[in-house]
């Protein structure tokens, strides 16, 4: 090519490619991603499956559905569940029973693999919309997930 | 003593001496924390030395603690760009080796993300090597239509780049309902954008005059190197794991391989391009006849695999991911050791880089496509 077909070939595609940009520099609403965060923060929306942080969650009677079982806690791949656990004595039928007086969650540590979530028999844990959380305190991300004076729902075992 | 006039010609006199700089690890042009030690002699490379080990996690040593299900999800954090494909490795060699046969529906899923995984690691890829070789405008456009990607999968598992969607024996979910719907759509609206990505960069003639014959690899180093993915294609040899040992729903759709025969910057960059081009291909094919079956075969609540070795392939979007496991029958592996296509990616790099600029190293690190959690696991 010659040395003027060669300037000529080079602004051209300068010239195409600046006809991309100018065509959004034009139609700047059309294809906008970007949110206003934090500002419509009451308005977001999360997909279902959104991991956030892992929560139990509890009816209006305060109960929950976490029975002791200690599955969570063994397929958590970094420790971060720990279950702690006692056997109390049903009333009704006169056995003991095991029941958790602490699902201890550290946040610090997990990972949110799900694993747990998927490994919970009876459904008792699951992922929250939450997702802003950091904190000035460490100890401020561990979470006791059962909340005081809860017991377990009835029916949830057998 | 030297005397001299005004008039001396200085140049013969005055030699150069090499010196050391350190790229990274904090470096804005390395896309992580790798610290290279470029030995330089005024501009010219003379000698580029990897300094690896700044993000080791010991993820091999990890998961001879972990057992098998909780090892996948480590996967994530090595290649995070094609995390699903990670996780996929390493399912697929714990079903082969308990013989279990998931449903083809699993397999078709599996290589639509597959494939989504691809597009948006080669768009993240593509907007970043515009940016390093200083077009700031291709991030953003990149990152726009990966951003469709990111929310399908985030609808679709929960998360947006650490996916850990696969289990072995299938998948922790079936899909959501809105998933083919979503997916169509992007694809429609993805491939006009192809066009309008070569017309802003590819085509562009700065672009061009920085990576043409730039870095040539030539097939005899890439295949001494062990160098794997669109790398080698771009120096014109076959390493295409979905063609060679297929898996997953790879055997039943058709798509080119891509190769080029310079295996210089652009090339690279080409092969990229158009493998962005067989991916959309790929998932059309698939996407209308999803079957219907089973989304997780049964497995043992303990999985342990028997004793003995095993290793499994796949592509991911940098190249060869080999997961080799040593088992001794035990519920984790004895031995484990990811065979990461970017470490041996970047051990090309003082072969390639010997006596260009500085401002084309960073043009030849960028169609490396190097991610360096992978190489530093
Ligand atoms: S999400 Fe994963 S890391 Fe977090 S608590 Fe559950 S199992 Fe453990
Ligand atoms: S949360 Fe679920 S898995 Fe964990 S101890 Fe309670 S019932 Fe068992």
């Amino acid at each position: 090519m010659g040395y003027f077909s060669d300037i000529i070939h080079g602004f051209k595609t300068l010239l195409t490619g600046m006809k991309v940009t100018g065509k959004y520099f034009f139609n700047a609403r059309k294809e906008i991603i970007t949110q206003q965060y934090p500002d419509n923060r009451d308005t977001l929306t999360f997909p279902e499956r959104f991991r956030g942080r892992v929560d139990m969650p509890h009816n209006e009677n305060n109960e929950h559905r976490c029975t002791g079982c200690q599955a969570c806690e063994i397929a958590c791949p970094n420790g971060s569940i720990e279950i702690i656990w006692d056997r109390v004595l049903n009333p009704e039928t006169g056995k003991k029973k095991k029941a958790i007086e602490k699902h201890i969650y550290h946040l610090s540590m997990c990972t949110m693999c799900n694993l747990c979530i998927v490994a919970c028999p009876t459904d008792a844990i699951v992922m929250t919309h939450e997702f802003e959380l950091a904190a000035y305190d460490r100890s401020d991300l561990t979470f006791v997930l059962n909340k005081p004076g809860s017991k377990l729902m009835a029916g949830v075992e057998e | 003593m030297r005397t001299g006039t005004l008039f001396d010609p200085i140049e013969q006199d005055l030699h150069t001496d090499e010196y050391k700089i350190n790229m990274g690890p904090q470096h804005p042009a390395t896309h992580g924390v790798l610290r290279l030690i470029l030995t330089i002699d005024g501009e010219v490379i003379k000698n580029v030395e990897p300094d690896l080990g700044y993000i080791h996690r010991s993820i091999e040593k990890i998961c001879e603690r972990d057992n098998y299900r909780q090892i996948v999800h480590l996967t994530d954090r090595m290649d995070y760009l094609s995390s699903h494909i990670n996780n996929e490795a390493v399912c697929l060699l714990i079903e082969n080796a308990l013989e279990i046969e998931v449903s083809d529906r699993v397999k078709v899923i599996r290589t639509i993300l597959d494939e989504l995984t691809r597009i948006s690691s080669h768009l993240l890829w593509w907007g970043v090597m515009g940016m390093d070789v200083g077009a700031l405008t291709t991030f953003m456009y990149g990152f726009r239509e990966r951003e469709m990607i990111n929310d399908i999968f985030e609808n679709t598992c929960g998360a947006r780049l650490t996916m850990n969607y696969n289990v072995p024996g299938g998948l922790m979910w079936d899909i959501y309902s809105g998933f083919v719907r979503d997916t169509k759509a992007f694809l429609k609206h993805f491939k006009p954008k192809l066009k309008e990505y070569n017309d802003l960069l590819t085509d562009n003639i700065i672009f061009r005059k920085r990576t043409e014959g730039i870095g040539v690899l030539s097939k005899e180093s890439a295949i001494a190197y062990g160098v794997t993915g669109p790398t080698m294609r771009g120096s014109g040899v076959s390493c295409d794991i979905r063609k060679l040992f297929p898996y997953s729903a790879y055997d039943r759709v058709e798509f080119e391989e891509i190769f080029m025969q310079g295996g210089d910057t652009f090339d690279r960059y080409l092969v990229r391009m158009k493998e962005m081009e067989q991916s959309i291909h790929i998932i059309e094919q698939l996407i209308d006849n999803i079957p219907e079956g089973e989304t997780l075969e049964k497995t043992r609540a303990v999985i342990k695999l028997p004793k003995g070795e095993f290793y499994q392939r796949v592509e991911t979007a940098r190249g060869e991911l080999g997961v080799y496991v040593i088992s001794d029958g035990k519920k984790s592996p004895y031995r484990m050791k990811f065979r990461s296509p970017g470490f041996s990616n970047l051990s090309v790099i003082n072969e390639i880089a010997v006596g260009h600029k500085i401002g084309d190293f960073v043009a030849i690190i960028s169609t490396l496509d190097l991610v360096i959690p992978d190489i530093d696991r």
